[in-house]
């Protein structure tokens, strides 16, 4: 049964051949055998989540009608405000935080039948792109354990690929829903920006972050969408734009269709196993009927200095509030420290390395002297970026590119150097900095059917996820790709 | 512009950011801030003239009205405080004045 979608688990349920109890036991059962090896979740509410199951049991018996994730299991990034659930964000500064409310994402699974089981482990405060900033320790890859599972939603992309469970949910501030996805060989989705709510979400950068799901079929993705989506007033960001059937749009015809490739953006700096599989995946798309046509983005080669100058500028904002007064960690101090010590003393003993660093990088940057050469000229470059991607969407319906220029990387291998760390984020982050809907799909492995995991993303209009899925189902139905379960 | 960085930018830039950095700390981040602002250094070769800067992609405002709503409960607000005192609904903090 945790080889099933989450599309296949509700059917079993609603027809009676399993029941949600069985679903969510043979869940928990796999976490517990597989996650001492992979470290995928910070924690796991097993009772909670059988309680949940039994519900869903007894509103079938009753005769109710079940939503439509009823007793499929879900686990949560440990950014997502669960109420009374410890919400970590993998960072020692909230090591025993208990949310007084649920994030608007929680509810709405919930309230679809959903059974949530746990909160899975990633960079602290979804700053990384390795899940190795986790103060709980790396998450490894289920695909080879030397490797990282990318980040910053490494375990909810693990989760997933690993079949602990057929949904997750992650956050995606510059490709850390699509990266991990790319790496662990899953399907993961950014929407656009507004698309859903942020309430709830423990914020990194504002103006960039979007939660979105892990599965493995897009057509869970397009499942899971569906529920996430919609007005929200408790998030003034979210949009009120109305919410199409997703999965009426799997039609599996993408005749016609203009698939947009960058190709000079894409040009430099990628590894032979990524283009093939990426050059492969185009030839598919053009064999199921869809025009590639040649696009320009001439300022996504800037995408990552400016992505870095404005999520750490509005990191060093949003993290002002952890300072050891109202909630979390607080740093030891003697009768004649004051109110100052005590702050600043927290902050350093409460964040981790990449944390601070980032949080340094956004107090420069928007520090007098340097905000209009930094902070400003990030922004002005972000609006060039945007016109790249309005223009290219109007010559073609939705654009292709690699996720990641690599495949998954060894643990270690970059975290001497950030820098090298940040410049791998090239191909995602400019999605977030337009605000567009992107999807990462499985599209080959280093070898053959075995080796590592290789993705590709499909980025759509704003508020054209619709399109965008469409395309990427119709590449999976015509590939094996999403039938290759990882060797754990 | 330039981007040699020293240790007393990142003390002072410590200090705005309210985080009390150990001497290695200052060392390291001195020498990986100073390599990343070098490297951002490339989006001044583009010509912005006249562009307006984007800080968000709303299409539309996003302000609403300033009506008071139901909100937490003072129990609940401080109930993950690292130091409360709950029956007076209030945070513990050391002394402001050094």
């Amino acid at each position: 049964m945790t080889a099933a979608t989450a599309r296949e688990i509700r059917e079993a349920i609603v027809t009676g051949r399993t029941s949600a109890v069985d679903v969510c036991r043979a869940s928990l059962a796999r976490i517990e055998r597989l996650n001492p090896s992979l470290n995928a979740f910070n924690h796991v509410i097993a009772e909670r989540a059988l309680a949940r199951a039994a519900q869903i049991d007894e509103q079938r018996a009753a005769g109710a009608a079940l939503g439509p994730l009823a007793g499929v299991p879900v686990a949560l990034k440990d950014n997502l405000c669960m109420k009374g659930v410890r919400t970590t964000a993998s960072s020692k500064m909230l090591d025993n935080f208990h949310p007084p409310y649920s994030a608007t994402v929680v509810d709405r699974l919930e309230a679809a039948g959903a059974v949530i089981v746990g909160k899975t482990n990633c960079d602290e405060f979804a700053m990384g792109s390795s899940n190795e900033n986790s103060a709980f320790g790396p998450v490894r890859n289920p695909w080879a354990a030397d490797r990282t599972p990318g980040g910053s939603s490494g375990g909810s992309a693990a989760a997933v690929a690993a079949q602990c469970v057929p949904v997750s949910l992650g956050s995606d501030t510059g490709g850390s829903i699509r990266q991990p996805a790319s790496f662990c060989g899953v399907v993961g989705l950014k929407p656009t920006y507004g698309r859903v709510s942020r309430y709830g979400l423990l914020a990194f950068a504002s103006s960039l972050d979007q939660i979105g799901p892990f599965t493995r079929t897009v057509s869970d993705a397009a499942l899971v969408l569906a529920t996430l989506s919609g007005r929200d007033p408790m998030d003034s960001t979210s949009a009120d734009e109305p919410v199409p059937d997703f999965t009426a749009a799997l039609t599996g015809d993408i005749r016609g269709i203009r698939v947009g490739v960058p190709r000079a953006f894409v040009a430099e700096g990628v590894d032979d196993a990524v283009r093939r599989a990426f050059d492969a995946a185009l030839e598919v798309l053009r064999d199921a009927g869809a025009t590639l046509v040649d696009v320009e983005l001439p300022h996504a080669r800037y995408a990552i200095p400016v992505y870095y100058l404005i999520a750490t500028a509005e990191a060093s904002s949003n993290l002002a509030r952890y300072d050891g007064v109202k909630y979390g960690f607080r740093a030891p101090t003697t009768r004649d420290d004051t109110l100052t010590t005590m702050y600043s003393r927290t902050r350093d003993q409460g964040f981790g390395a990449e944390v601070k660093r980032r949080i340094m990088l956004g107090t420069y940057v928007l520090s007098a002297g340097y905000y209009d050469a930094y902070y400003l000229k990030a922004l002005q470059v972000r609006t060039l970026l945007g016109r790249d991607y309005a223009r290219a969407l109007e010559q073609a319906d939705v654009v292709a590119m690699p996720t990641s220029p690599i495949p998954p990387f060894r643990l270690g291998e970059k975290t001497a150097d950030p820098l090298q760390m940040y410049l791998a984020d090239i191909f995602t982050v400019s999605v977030n900095l337009a605000g567009l809907p992107g999807i990462s799909v499985p599209c080959g492995f280093t070898q053959g059917t075995t080796g590592l995991p290789i993705g590709f993303q499909i980025i759509g209009r704003m508020f054209d996820e619709a399109t965008m899925l469409r395309v990427a189902d119709a590449y999976e139905r015509a590939t094996p790709w999403s039938k290759c379960a990882a060797p754990v | 512009m330039s981007t040699s960085l020293t240790i007393a930018d990142v003390e002072r830039i410590a200090r705005l950011a309210n985080l009390e950095l150990t001497d290695d700390e200052k060392q390291l981040f001195t020498r990986q801030l100073a390599d990343i602002l070098a490297y951002a250094e490339h989006v001044q070769a583009v010509d912005t003239t006249g562009v307006e800067g984007m800080a968000h992609v709303n299409p539309h405002g996003v302000e609403r009205p300033d009506e008071p709503k139901p909100s937490l409960a003072v129990a609940e607000a401080v109930a993950n405080a690292p130091d409360a005192a709950p029956e007076a609904g209030l945070f513990r903090v050391p002394r402001v004045i050094g």
